[in-house]
């Protein structure tokens, strides 16, 4: 039986396909048979976790609690890229900060978890909350831009790094409100309890990823600078940030 | 603790004494400032289990207005503001002792002798089932929230 190998389904097929070479890498550096699985959805994969159907998994910051304190996975690496929230308008929408937000409010948003969650809390200063707005969730953050921009939403949310990612031409019918910065919540590589002990040997070769030329353009087609190695007790903070800011 | 410094204090203050949890006393020199929430930001700290702070991270320093080194081995009652009722910690610390989570808003007290209100989460850090230490999550609160929390409090104290 191959391991397992899967990704936080917050990536869109574009960079799906840097995910299969990080695969084809991992074999080799790992020297093992890996199977890499995407999953549609964040429940979809919950389910398969649950099953210890997964092996090594590029997993969003929300799911680590899970992962690291019932499943027994342990943190190998997270990218340089922290995860930050952006929140937007309409550029046309008069309202020029959080505070002016009123109830009611329609929210175009993915299903990525984290991203939700800071979304909402950065929404708090409004009196806002899940009871008095209406989510609006979307297959892609493009597809939150065009929500946005066609009038059927009010607020946006978004990874940061996707917005940034917008062309100009759609960042241009839109407007920032707020950007949260947090800098200490990323996505984090981990290990599954089969192939825990090699943590050490892993972190060792994705930080030593930049090094030479076809690493660092694995690198670039993940959209990454480098890998940062993550010991147990920055895992067990991150989770312990996320478990106090879940309502 | 160290009583507050009057060099340090940014305009006119008053004069306060603070009757701390462990007996002691501090003097404190209060201010009629607001320091604005960070647009964005998390304030972050990190106690032992004694509620000695062990981590905190830039905006907790930005917004104390003390230096990281003066804060790291301080009980929180550094930030502790007279218009906070003691019964509001009293009840943060029965919750976070039986385990379980707190969130409350609590208005600090600046070095300068200024004030910041934020909305704050704490949650005892378990690790192998042994509780560790405590940490703290501030967010901006809203302006409503806040307004209720004056009145709570005054009532309280
Ligand atoms: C993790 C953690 C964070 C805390 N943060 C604050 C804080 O920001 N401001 C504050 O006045 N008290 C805070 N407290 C409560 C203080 O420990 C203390 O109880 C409070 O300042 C009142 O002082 P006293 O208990 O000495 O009377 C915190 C406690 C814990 C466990």
């Amino acid at each position: 039986m191959p391991y397992q190998f899967t990704v936080s389904p917050d990536f869109g097929p574009d960079q799906l396909a840097g995910w299969h070479i990080f695969n084809t890498w991992l074999q080799r550096q790992l020297g093992t048979d890996i199977h890499f699985e995407t999953h549609d959805a964040f429940d979809e994969q919950r389910q398969s976790i649950s099953e210890d159907q997964i092996d090594i998994i590029y997993a969003n910051p929300f799911d680590a609690s899970f992962l690291v304190r019932e499943k027994g996975f342990v943190a190998v690496a997270s990218p340089h890229n922290p995860d930050e929230t952006t929140i937007a308008v309409h550029a046309d929408n008069p309202v020029t900060e959080v505070e002016a937000l009123q109830p009611g409010c329609r929210i175009a948003q993915t299903d990525d978890p984290d991203i939700s969650m800071m979304g909402m809390i950065l929404l708090e200063p409004a009196n806002l909350d899940r009871d008095n707005t209406e989510a609006l969730i979307q297959d892609s953050y493009i597809q939150v831009a065009k929500a946005l921009i066609q009038e059927k939403a009010d607020v946006g949310f978004f990874l940061t790094e996707a917005y940034e990612r917008l062309s100009n031409l759609v960042k241009s019918q839109l407007k920032p409100l707020v950007n949260s910065d947090i800098q200490v919540v990323s996505h984090t590589l981990l290990l599954g309890p089969a192939l825990a002990e090699r943590k050490d040997e892993l972190a060792g070769k994705l930080q030593a990823m930049s090094d030479d030329v076809q690493g660092q353009q694995l690198l670039d087609s993940l959209g990454f600078r480098s890998w940062n190695p993550m010991d147990e007790e920055e895992m067990e903070f991150m989770i312990d940030l996320i478990e106090a800011l879940a309502a | 603790m160290q009583d507050m410094n009057p060099s340090d204090i940014q305009g006119e203050y008053r004069e306060t004494t603070l009757d701390l949890y462990n007996g002691t006393q501090r003097k404190v020199l209060v201010t009629d400032m607001e320091t604005p929430y960070p647009e964005g930001k998390l304030i972050v700290s990190r106690t032992d289990t004694e509620g000695r702070i062990t981590h905190c991270n830039r905006s907790f320093v930005d917004m104390s207005g003390y230096e990281e080194a003066e804060i790291i081995g301080q009980p929180h009652a550094l930030l502790r503001h007279p218009d906070m009722p003691a019964a509001a910690f009293e009840d943060l610390w029965n919750t976070v002792k039986a385990g379980r989570k707190w969130h409350g808003y609590v208005k600090n007290l600046r070095k300068d002798g200024g004030y910041y209100w934020v909305y704050a989460t704490v949650i005892p850090n378990v690790r192998n089932g042994q509780v560790v230490g405590y940490t703290s999550v501030r967010r901006k609160p809203s302006r409503q929230k806040v307004e209720e929390a004056i009145q709570t409090y005054a009532s309280m104290s």
